[in-house]
């Protein structure tokens, strides 16, 4: 029930999000001088903000780079959690303790705190916040394969795959990766909701998306700022993050109560 | 015992030590200074003010004294609150986060299991199922959302609560920002708690329990909570990364004095001692709540003590 409800609702969205700019002729950045703040109505569907742009474009574009920038920046922490977990359970021994025990240091770390000093000093570039996000999110994916690896290690196609003689770049490739992608898949739906929470985070500190983009963040960040004069466009965005990470919430809680073994007690 | 606690807190100076050094040079190889943005001054009041804040030494010599002067307590003069030292300002600030971040752990804790029980004993039913959508969009919604929403609602339309500031740390004045800070803990909290609560009830020894006819209630509490509280009780430390982190908003938000609001400013400033020391006392705190995490686990499951 989970599993279906979240994928509707992201389906909802995402047919909100990127077709509905067709439907409508504004201009995200079109500033209507003589429109300014003003409640939803028929030109204006979500309102305006105080600057009289129209929201509904805006939400819509803004949703449209809070998902990318959620999907990106989780490649970034799958590719980065994935290849350590791996080496550490393959090698094992006491390389995987010394790799292993740096996660637990790093966890402990208000790692965010670096991420955003990054950000302030090294400018707001796009690819700065995924690669920065995506640092920061791998240390439960790493955890996860790695256990995934030993088990795998240990299992009897792997140990005929070194009696053949074949390298171990090759068993890692062709024998141990392919065997892990279900629950790499599981677990980076779960990443994604904590990625676009991160994002609109940094955005909502001013550290994100930089005009003329925006973000679900900086929407809510700039509408929460004149909430007086217009409250539509703090609620609006807002409604439009949250539905999405419930959706993709579920999804990924689906999922894993489907497909996690760990997780069938219940 | 003593050994654990002497032991991690050796690991703490290295790794303290990796966090100073790392902001320290992250920082100094940032663009800009701290005080590009006064008016233009004449070259010989910069070369007396970067001489007074050492910014005329080579690098390597500012920091070695910067780590001289630490380990003597001296955090340094701040760059941008001219008569401030560093250690003044975060000994008024840190009272205000640490004020902030224990009562909404506290809230996360005694509500959070508080819900997680009631929905574990009514598994599958619609108590639960509330229980269960309402934890999945507290976490699904960033508190820098819900705060504007409630400060809106109850503080600007409704009038009952101060829409922020400090005050004299009156309770009207915590209420919200508490609240606000521990909702998303509060929901997960619950979630570990229900399903911890449930794989704890399919045991055998309480199995046991049950067939030796105690009651329900019994079972629950003195049998089944406490092996059940550690999944929450391992969930503690990150848990207080993420308060640290969100009272960063929070703080922001509610335009409360505490230490986030440091960093954030300290950092668009360039304040750099400002913000080694806001560094230097986060990661000092996460270590030791880490500790004390890791001696309460100790102290409700003795097992992992004889390993």
């Amino acid at each position: 029930m989970k599993l279906k409800l979240g994928i509707w609702m992201l389906v909802m969205v995402n047919l909100l999000i990127w077709l509905g700019p067709f439907f409508t002729v504004l201009d995200p950045e079109t500033i209507h001088w003589d429109h300014m703040a003003v409640k939803p109505d028929q030109t204006f569907w979500l309102g305006t903000d105080v600057m009289g742009r129209d929201l509904f474009i805006r939400t819509l574009l803004g949703g449209q780079v809070s998902i990318l920038v959620g999907l990106v920046a989780s490649m970034v922490s799958v590719f980065i959690g994935v290849l350590y977990g791996m080496l550490a359970g393959f090698v094992g021994g006491r390389t995987d303790a010394i790799m292993m025990r740096l996660v637990d240091v790093l966890y402990a770390l208000p790692f965010l705190f670096l991420v955003i000093l990054l950000l302030v000093f090294f400018g707001q570039q796009l690819w700065l916040l995924f690669v920065a996000i995506g640092c920061y999110l791998w240390l439960d994916m790493a955890r996860i394969v790695r256990g995934q690896t030993m088990m795998l290690k240990q299992q009897a196609f792997v140990e005929s795959a070194v009696a053949l003689g074949q390298s171990q770049v090759v068993i890692l490739r062709r024998h141990v990766l392919p065997n892990l992608m279900g629950v790499v898949l599981v677990y980076a739906t779960l990443i994604i909701p904590q990625v676009i929470m991160i994002e609109s985070f940094l955005s909502f500190l001013g550290l994100g998306v930089q005009e003329p983009m925006t973000s679900w963040g900086a929407l809510v960040n700039e509408g929460a700022g004149n909430m007086e004069l217009a409250p539509w466009a703090l609620l609006f965005p807002a409604l439009f993050l949250s539905f999405t990470l419930v959706g993709f919430n579920l999804l990924g809680d689906g999922l894993r109560d489907r497909w996690d073994p760990s997780c069938q007690k219940q | 015992m003593i050994s654990l606690v002497v032991r991690r807190l050796l690991w703490g100076i290295p790794v303290l030590w990796l966090i100073l050094t790392l902001t320290f040079f992250l920082l100094r190889a940032a663009p800009g200074g701290p005080f590009d943005q006064e008016r233009q001054l004449s070259p010989q009041v910069e070369q007396l003010i970067n001489s007074k804040y050492r910014l005329d030494q080579p690098l390597s010599e500012q920091y070695l004294s910067y780590l001289s002067d630490l380990l003597q307590g001296d955090l340094g003069p701040s760059f941008q609150y001219a008569d401030f030292t560093v250690n003044e300002l975060i000994s008024l600030g840190l009272p205000v986060s640490l004020e902030l971040g224990f009562y909404a752990l506290l809230l996360a804790l005694l509500l959070g299991v508080g819900l997680g029980l009631v929905a574990a004993a009514q598994a599958n039913r619609w108590p639960d199922l509330v229980a269960m959508l309402v934890a999945v969009i507290g976490i699904s919604t960033p508190n820098f959302v819900i705060a504007p929403l409630l400060i809106l609602g109850l503080s600007v339309h409704a009038g009952w609560l101060p829409v922020g500031g400090w005050g004299d740390g009156q309770w009207q004045h915590l209420i919200l920002p508490v609240l606000t800070l521990s909702l998303p803990f509060i929901a997960a909290v619950a979630r570990i708690t229900r399903s911890a609560v449930l794989e704890v009830m399919s045991q055998p020894f309480i199995q046991t329990a049950r067939a030796k006819g105690l009651s329900a209630s019994h079972v629950l509490f003195k049998h089944g909570l406490r092996p059940a509280m550690l999944p929450v009780v391992s969930y503690l430390g990150p848990a207080a990364v993420g308060l640290m982190t969100g009272s960063v908003v929070i703080e922001q938000i509610f335009g409360l004095p505490g230490m986030g609001r440091y960093f954030v400013q300290g950092a668009l400033n360039r304040d750099y001692t400002l913000v080694l020391g806001v560094v230097l006392v986060i990661g000092l705190m996460m270590l030791l709540f880490n500790l004390l995490v890791d001696l309460l686990y100790r102290l409700i499951d003795p097992r992992v003590a004889s390993r």
